[in-house]
């Protein structure tokens, strides 16, 4: 489970693909479908989220990115609901 | 996500919605991929970090970033192209404990406003400039800024910019920090994640430093404009990296403050260098001593030559003697010379705000033709000394009090026709009891030196006043509507 996560707000981001570049996890990618504003948004692609926050650094948009980190001491075994909330959250 | 924490989050030095237009509130104006918006998050991200967003004043530059008072919740003012360091510097100098960023493009900062920004520098305010560097003018449509590179294509230089014809890009953090007052000077870039972090703290350590009060500080930003360069937001950035940044190298240019040598100039209180004595009254001193006194506003106007501005300065002194505040703007320049001049004051027992008058509520007429252009300006209720025996006959005015005195004719009797103003000044206080004539008498002889003169000033004062009362006088026997005393 991952370390961290983000949430995407779907109408902020432009799409301009920048954290899609940045992400050292190669974790975000553009979605292939259009959001209401006609723009392909980014969206968090696999669970190897760290939370380093370099897709919110590079991003343009003040609001489109936040990033999670996992709370200290937490394990990863007991997230798989988190991992859905997450998901749920960036599509 | 009970068990993730927030790390990273709109900074709450944004505001939550961006009230620039109706519609697209939730998002900022700038082009997807613009360096613009990256900085505006480094600047807000710190002024959280470092807590001062309550007192950070952001002046906003013409260019693409004009809008950024729609962004950040802060004290915010928009200059004129090129003057935001002027403007940071007076918000600074009247808010010494407030941080003031100025915020600038390549063509607001470094064309423009080369002036603003490399006297700022010189001076080293206590300021921190954000000059974002895109090599082009962005939101004009894609001209050749200083910055751009030789041979880049611009809309006004299509085949490529020439050294021969265009000059050589301008490097401002050479330039700025060949001078000795700026305390802090980086180039960074937006080319990638590594160096937006590097660039993140340079933001970061130039606000620190104002807070500090340790002088000028400029962070220069190499930033991508990918809607101009016609290159995806990606694209443009690497091209940042690999062709802008080899122009303009990144480092730090500047990273201490000169010591400065102490001049030891000993600074006299003003009241005493303007011979006031410096006379220190409490508010309810100042309060007594202005009861012999009443606010006006007055404009004297004449020709050039009739001591009109002398007269306004005479009423200004006279105000300051009586602990009032006064202001006096003369008419200046080429509209004075052998033509009509004139001068605003004002008597106030508040603080006054402009000195200019358009409403005053006396006015000294000189000259007709001053009588014919300011009259119908005077207030309701006001009042008109003229310099003459009557009104000419095709003109009156309402609900106004005029007094005609021939003072150039009674100055002409006194001996110089100089002291028309005098006459004037005597009448004008007899008729408004708005300062003590005793006063007027102490102002007269401290400001005009020669005796001969100054024994003339004296009787112009008593003949002008006698004068006034007279009218006056005339005034109460011809009608119910003189101002009768």
């Amino acid at each position: 489970m991952a370390k961290g996560t983000i949430k995407v707000n779907q109408d902020e981001c432009k799409g301009c693909g920048l954290c899609v570049e940045s992400c050292p996890q190669k974790g975000m990618e553009l979605s292939p479908e259009l959001n209401h504003y006609g723009i392909h948004p980014a969206f968090l692609n696999n669970d190897k989220c760290t939370g380093c926050g370099i897709c919110y650094f590079v991003c343009p948009e003040p609001g489109a990115l936040t990033v999670y980190k996992l709370a200290a001491g937490q394990t990863t075994a007991d997230l798989a609901q988190h991992a859905e909330v997450a998901h749920a959250a960036t599509v | 996500m009970n068990d993730y924490t927030v790390v990273h989050e709109k900074a709450p030095a944004f505001f939550d919605r961006f009230a620039r237009k109706d519609e697209n509130q939730h998002q900022t104006h700038y082009c997807p991929g613009c360096g613009h918006g990256v900085v505006h998050k480094m600047i807000a991200d710190a002024l959280t970090e470092l807590g001062v967003q309550q007192r950070t004043i952001l002046v906003s530059p013409v260019g693409c970033s004009v809008f950024a008072y729609y962004y950040f919740d802060t004290g915010n003012v928009q200059a004129a192209h090129g003057r935001a360091p002027a403007v940071a510097t007076a918000l600074k100098r009247s808010n010494p404990e407030s941080i003031v960023i100025s915020y600038q493009g390549d063509g607001d900062l470094a064309a423009i406003g080369t002036a603003e920004i490399v006297h700022a520098a010189n001076r080293g305010e206590n300021i921190t400039v954000f000059f974002v560097n895109n090599s082009i003018y962005g939101m004009t449509g894609g001209q050749m800024a200083p910055t751009t590179l030789l041979g880049q294509i611009s809309t006004t230089t299509p085949w490529g910019r020439r050294p021969n014809n265009d000059g050589m890009p301008i490097k401002m953090c050479e330039m700025l920090s060949a001078l000795e007052a700026p305390a802090y000077i980086e180039r960074v870039a937006l080319s990638d994640a590594k160096h937006i972090l590097q660039a993140r703290k340079a933001v970061k350590k130039a606000l620190e430093l104002q807070t500090q009060h340790a002088g000028f500080s400029m962070v220069e930003i190499l930033s991508p404009c990918p809607t101009i360069l016609k290159m995806e937001p990606t694209v443009a950035r690497h091209w940042v990296g690999e062709v802008l940044a080899k122009q303009f190298p990144l480092g730090v240019y500047r990273d201490h403050r000169a010591e400065f040598v102490p001049v030891d100039v000993p600074q006299k209180p003003l009241a005493e260098l303007l011979g006031l004595g410096g006379e220190k009254l409490s508010d309810a001193e100042r309060q007594s001593r202005r009861k012999n006194t009443q606010a006006r506003t007055i404009k004297v106007a004449g020709f050039g030559g009739q001591g009109v501005l002398l007269l306004g300065q005479l009423l200004a002194e006279m105000g300051m003697r009586e602990h009032m505040e006064v202001s006096w703007l003369p008419s200046y320049g080429p509209e004075m010379r052998s033509g009509s001049a004139h001068c605003h004051v004002t008597l106030a027992h508040e603080r006054i705000g402009a000195p200019v008058i358009t409403r005053p509520e006396v006015l000294i007429a000189m000259n007709e033709p001053s009588l014919r252009k300011f009259g119908p300006m005077v207030q309701v209720g006001g009042m008109i000394l003229y310099n003459g025996r009557e009104l000419p006959e095709d003109l009156q005015f309402e609900g106004t009090t005029v007094h005609c005195i021939p003072a150039s004719q009674i100055a002409d009797e006194i001996g110089a026709a100089k002291v028309a103003n005098v006459v004037m000044l005597g009448a004008m206080l007899e008729a408004t009891n708005c300062l003590p004539l005793a006063t007027a008498r102490t102002v007269l002889a401290d400001m005009v030196k020669n005796p001969k003169l100054s024994e003339m000033n004296d009787r112009a004062l008593d003949v002008g006043r006698e004068y006034l009362d007279q009218d006056v006088l005339a005034l109460a026997v011809a009608g119910p509507d003189g101002c009768g005393e």
